[in-house]
This record gives C-alpha cells, sequence and structure tokens, in this order.
C-alpha cells in the first residue's frame, strides 16, 4: 500500500486540491499497481472534508481524514501534522508515505523522517520499489540529477514538481476514514499564528506571464526602468538574476532562481544575465526563452529559443520604441497585450 | 537576554555555468571551480551576526565536511564569527539523517563545555543534495521547536517572530528558544568579509573533530551515481545584431501572441 500526503488550498471559493499533490498522486497509483495494494490519502484538517471525495478519480481508495476535535489541526502546524501522519502510518503500515515536493511536503517529510527516524529522499522524479528501492531525485535545483539507494522499513519520499502529469480515472469515490491522533500540547508550539494575505493587485513574478529579467549586464539599478517599461507593454513584470541582488540594485523577491522564485511565464525575456545554473533552474519552466547579450558565447544563449547578440544600452530603447508602437496602434482595440 | 548562536553551513562547489562530472560519476568535476558556502547559510551566518551585534552573546559556526571544508568556515570568521567547528569526515558524503546525528552529537559536547546554543540557525535546504531536512531532524532529536524557510526573524526576550512565504503572502511564526530556524536567501543581504576579518580569520583556531564514516547498513540515502538532465535538443534561432535585430523580435514577440496581432 501506498500512502500519500495530501495539500489542499484554501480560498475564497473553498478548498482546493493542491496541483502539485495531485501530481503526487499519478506516482503514488503507479507504484502502488506495482505493489499490488491500494493507494491511500492523508487529508489532515475539517477544511480538507470537501476535497476529499473527489480524490477517487485521481486513484484514491481510503482517505483517512485526521481531525481531533479541537480544531488546532485545521492551522498548519508542521510537528502536529506530521506526528498525525505517523499515526496513520504505524495504524495502516504503507510501503512508501508520499508527499509533493513543495515548502510544506519537505518539512512534513523531514518531520516524519526525523520522528520514524528513517531517511527522505527529497524531490523524487523517479521510484523504483525493489531491494533495494531506487529513487531519482534532483540536485542543485534540477540542474543535475542522483540515483540513489533508499532505506527504511517505510519509504518516505517527496515528489519533484512537473515530473508526472496529474491523471484523472473512471473510479468509485474513496472511502472516508476519519482518524483522531493522540496530540500532546507540544506538538502544536510550531504553529502559523498570523497570516499577510497576499497584495493580488500585482502581478506577481510566480504567476506572470512575461517576465523580463535583468542581470549584470543592465548596468545600474537606474537602468532597470527601461526593463520596468518593457515589462508594463507586453503585461509582465520584472525579474533579476542573483548577482543583481547582491549588488543590491533589485530585492530579493525579484530574484529568478535556485534560491530565489522558479517562474513559468509563456515568455522569459532576459537582459544581460549570463545564464549560470543557479539563473537557469528558477525558469527551466519558461515555455519561452528570448535572451539578449553581448557575449555570443555565454551560457544563456545556447539554451534560448531565440538570441539576440548586442549592447542592451542600444537595443533595449529601440525594442522599448517599437514596442510603444505596437501596442500604441491597438490600444484602442483592447486588449492589445495579454 | 544575550544570544548564543550556532550557524550550520556547507561547503558546496560554486557552480557557474556548466556541470562536468568526474569519470567515476559520483562527484561534481571541481578542477576547476572554486567552493563557496551554501547561499542560503551565508545569510544564515550573517542573520546570527546581525542578531548578537543587537542583542549581545557569541557566534559559533560549525560544517561537517573534509579537511578543506575548513576554507568556509575561515568565510565565516572573516564576516565576524567568533568560533569555528569543523566536523572533518572524508571525501564520502553523509547523508541528512547522519550529518543530523553528528551535528546533535556536537552540540551536546558543547553544551556540557558550557557553550549552550540558544539558536541553532541552518540553511533551508543545501544548494547541492538539496534534502530540506538536517535543521528538523536536529530540533527534533533536541527537543526543539523548528521552522523552515525563514525570510524574517525578529527576537524579542526568549521568543522568535518568523515568516515566511506562503502562497504569495506571508506565514507568521512565534516560538519558544532555544530553537532552530531554516532561513532562506533574502532574509538578508550578506555583508562582504573587511580586510582585517580575514587576516584574523586566517589565523583563528578551529575546534576540530575527526568523524568515522557511518556505519554501513543503517537506513539511509545512499547515492550511487550523478547524471546530467538531457540536454536541449536545438540551438536556438538568432534574430541578429545590435538594434537590427528589433523588428525580427518584435515579430517573434507577434508570433507568439505576446503581441497582439
Amino acid at each position: 500500500m501506498i500512502l500519500a500526503v495530501i495539500e489542499y488550498d484554501r480560498s475564497p471559493q473553498g478548498a482546493q486540491l493542491n496541483d502539485l499533490s495531485l501530481q503526487m498522486l499519478a506516482l503514488g497509483r503507479r507504484l502502488a499497481e506495482q505493489l499490488h495494494g491500494p493507494l491511500h490519502a492523508v487529508v489532515i484538517g475539517a477544511g480538507g472534508r470537501s476535497v476529499a471525495g473527489s480524490l477517487g478519480g485521481h486513484g484514491v481508495a481510503v482517505v483517512h481524514l485526521v481531525e481531533d476535535g479541537s480544531g488546532r489541526l485545521e492551522e498548519y502546524a508542521p510537528q502536529a501534522w506530521a506526528r498525525a501522519i505517523v499515526e496513520v502510518t504505524s495504524a495502516v503500515q504503507p510501503a512508501a508515505v508520499l508527499a509533493a515536493g513543495t515548502d510544506r511536503g519537505h518539512e512534513l517529510m523531514a518531520h516524519v523522517g526525523a520522528q520514524l527516524d528513517l531517511p527522505v529522499a527529497a524531490n523524487c522524479t523517479e521510484v523504483t520499489p525493489g531491494d533495494p528501492w531506487m529513487v531519482t531525485r534532483l540536485r542543485w535545483g534540477g540542474s543535475l540529477l542522483e540515483e540513489a539507494e533508499l532505506g527504511g522499513a517505510v519509504k518516505l519520499l517527496t515528489v519533484a514538481p512537473h515530473s508526472f502529469a496529474a491523471e484523472e480515472v473512471d473510479a468509485a469515490a474513496p472511502r472516508i476514514a476519519s482518524f483522531s491522533p493522540q496530540l500532546e500540547e507540544t506538538d502544536f508550539r510550531v504553529r502559523v499564528a498570523g497570516r499577510v494575505e497576499p497584495d493580488r493587485s500585482k502581478i506577481s513574478l510566480a504567476d506572470a506571464k512575461v517576465v523580463v529579467g535583468g542581470g549584470r549586464g543592465v548596468g545600474s539599478p537606474e537602468a532597470f526602468a527601461l526593463l520596468e517599461e518593457i515589462a508594463s507593454l507586453l503585461g509582465g513584470t520584472v525579474g533579476c538574476s542573483r548577482a543583481v541582488t547582491s549588488l543590491g540594485w533589485r530585492p530579493h523577491a525579484d530574484q529568478v532562481g535556485q534560491t530565489g522564485t522558479r517562474i513559468a511565464p509563456d515568455l522569459y525575456l532576459a537582459c544581460g544575465i549570463s545564464g549560470a545554473i543557479q539563473h537557469m533552474v528558477g525558469c527551466r519552466s519558461a515555455k519561452h526563452l528570448i535572451a539578449i547579450n553581448k557575449d555570443p558565447d555565454a551560457p544563456i544563449m545556447a539554451q534560448a529559443d531565440y538570441t539576440v547578440v548586442g549592447d542592451l544600452q542600444q537595443v533595449l530603447p529601440a525594442l522599448r520604441d517599437a514596442l510603444r508602437e505596437a501596442v500604441g496602434q491597438h490600444r484602442d482595440a483592447a486588449p492589445a497585450v495579454r | 537576554m544575550t544570544l548564543d548562536i550556532l550557524v550550520c553551513v556547507k561547503r558546496v562547489p560554486a557552480t557557474g555555468g556548466k556541470i562536468t562530472l568526474t569519470p567515476d560519476e559520483r562527484h561534481i568535476d571541481t578542477r576547476y571551480a572554486s567552493f563557496t558556502m551554501s547561499p542560503h547559510e551565508e545569510c544564515g551566518v550573517e542573520e546570527a551576526l546581525r542578531l548578537v551585534e543587537k542583542h549581545g552573546g557569541t557566534t559559533t559556526v560549525l560544517t561537517l565536511g573534509p579537511a578543506v571544508a575548513a576554507d568556509q568556515l575561515r568565510d565565516a570568521m572573516a564576516m565576524g564569527v567568533q568560533r569555528a567547528i569543523l566536523l572533518q569526515t572524508g571525501e564520502n558524503e553523509w547523508d541528512p539523517g547522519e550529518t543530523a546525528r553528528a551535528i546533535v552529537t556536537e552540540i551536546e559536547r558543547q553544551r556540557a563545555a558550557g557553550h549552550d546554543f540558544d539558536l541553532v540557525l541552518v540553511g533551508n535546504e543545501a544548494a547541492d543534495s538539496g534534502d530540506y531536512q538536517v535543521g528538523i531532524r536536529v530540533a527534533h532529536a533536541l527537543g526543539r521547536p523548528a521552522v523552515n524557510g525563514v525570510k524574517s526573524l525578529e527576537i524579542t526576550g526568549s521568543t522568535a517572530v518568523v515568516k515566511r512565504e506562503a502562497a504569495g503572502g506571508w506565514e507568521i511564526f512565534e516560538i519558544d528558544l532555544p530553537a532552530v530556524i531554516g532561513v532562506k536567501e533574502g532574509i538578508n543581504l550578506p555583508r562582504y568579509p573587511t580586510v582585517p576579518g580575514r587576516l584574523r580569520a586566517k589565523k583563528a583556531p578551529i575546534e576540530t573533530r575527526m568523524l568515522s564514516e557511518p556505519a554501513d547498513g543503517l537506513a539511509s540515502l545512499r547515492m550511487r551515481r550523478l547524471k546530467l538532465p538531457p540536454a536541449k535538443g536545438e540551438k536556438g534561432e538568432t534574430l541578429g545584431r545590435g538594434v537590427e535585430a528589433v523588428p525580427a523580435l518584435v515579430e517573434v514577440l507577434r508570433r507568439l501572441e505576446i503581441v497582439t496581432p
């Protein structure tokens, strides 16, 4: 049997299953079939009840809905949630416990691994049961892969985002089994005490359809104004490389890369960015990459779909003017630009 | 209250633009590479220095790795960290569980010697292995609270108020010290070492413990080999040079329906 830890997001419209959890279930279902066992899921908090039923369509036979009557589990509390997952694990004895490779998934599985004193393989892209179990996992944010043996009586792992496509299957509604864990007060010593809601008036870097990225080659903090204008003409937002945040030219929130934000726009226009691995890891999910760089041999030029070799000081003003014209012509026939 | 802070750091290759593997496919070829502190942890060092500048106390840096990892301890000392501890291993990589056990043993040894850390700072995840778990394992073994992914940290009395990004907004936690906190780059902008700092760090003592390889047969995550992901197939299309390329560039933006029609 495989046990999958499900994340759901709360929105004003109600609870919604996390896409990365659905992707993880595709691997979970595959492993369950290989082991000739069922796929179970654990959903924490009564707030997840409304999404539990729909997990059947992703191959889940039984959902363990964790509530303890106190309401304490409704808000994220990593140690307590992990304790609950450990208790479900002890009760149902799965061969493996899977979570999505999200901040929360990694944190929960780290706690589960610590509590059970078992190894955890993070960000797996392939999992092969056997003796031993073999996993392929991401290193360096995905610019390197590792093949490893995963030990332990129960295999604990997280699934790298976008390694599997979510699959819908024809299946009966899952059985919903309420599960009440035995939790101590100390399990709740780390619990979300407050939230700052996102500013929905701004285009977030992670969700932007167009990102105009600037590297050290932009030349100065002031020169980013031109990138801002081009981004605005294209209906997008500005990102930057780690070199730029290290220089203090832009806030870290703008940084695209392994230690910054992972972006997935329709277009990434990279200006004066050399293409260090740390950066490329952050924009690998862009559908199209256009690079403008004065160095034709910069690593990014080999990875871009389209390249322009040139000095940003000349190319960018000309591009801005051309876009003003292109967009201006159609400004009345809205929407001119997506 | 003053703060005694331990920062755990990891030595990693500076990857630059390209990764090449050694012939045995077990390491990154570092013949032409330099090494650095993993980025989140460099911010951990900076955060420790700022907290102690504000509240008073001591800073200690620790790493587990080969003898040459002393370089990264000296980098931290050049930034201003007072003490350094090297848990010296051979060339083989230790898995996160083994690493955490060794750190816990050292923290307990330090406590017995009178250094009881109020705060242990780690990086959210190491740049190379990306395991996301050493700090949490250390916290669990010590019976302390842990929060990972922290991008804002304020300490008042014996409470830490930490924030981390979640779904475009922020989650806020209040936890009691002693605690383990995993920080993320962006929490601060690390300072550059000063020249006197470098000179002082060069001569500073490093407490070194020789560790023997973890026993075989323990449940572990054991790397067998590394491999590069498949390379991108065809090379991109060159649109031209300088301003003359701009019409072609706008044409591409139209074709991709970024600019319509």
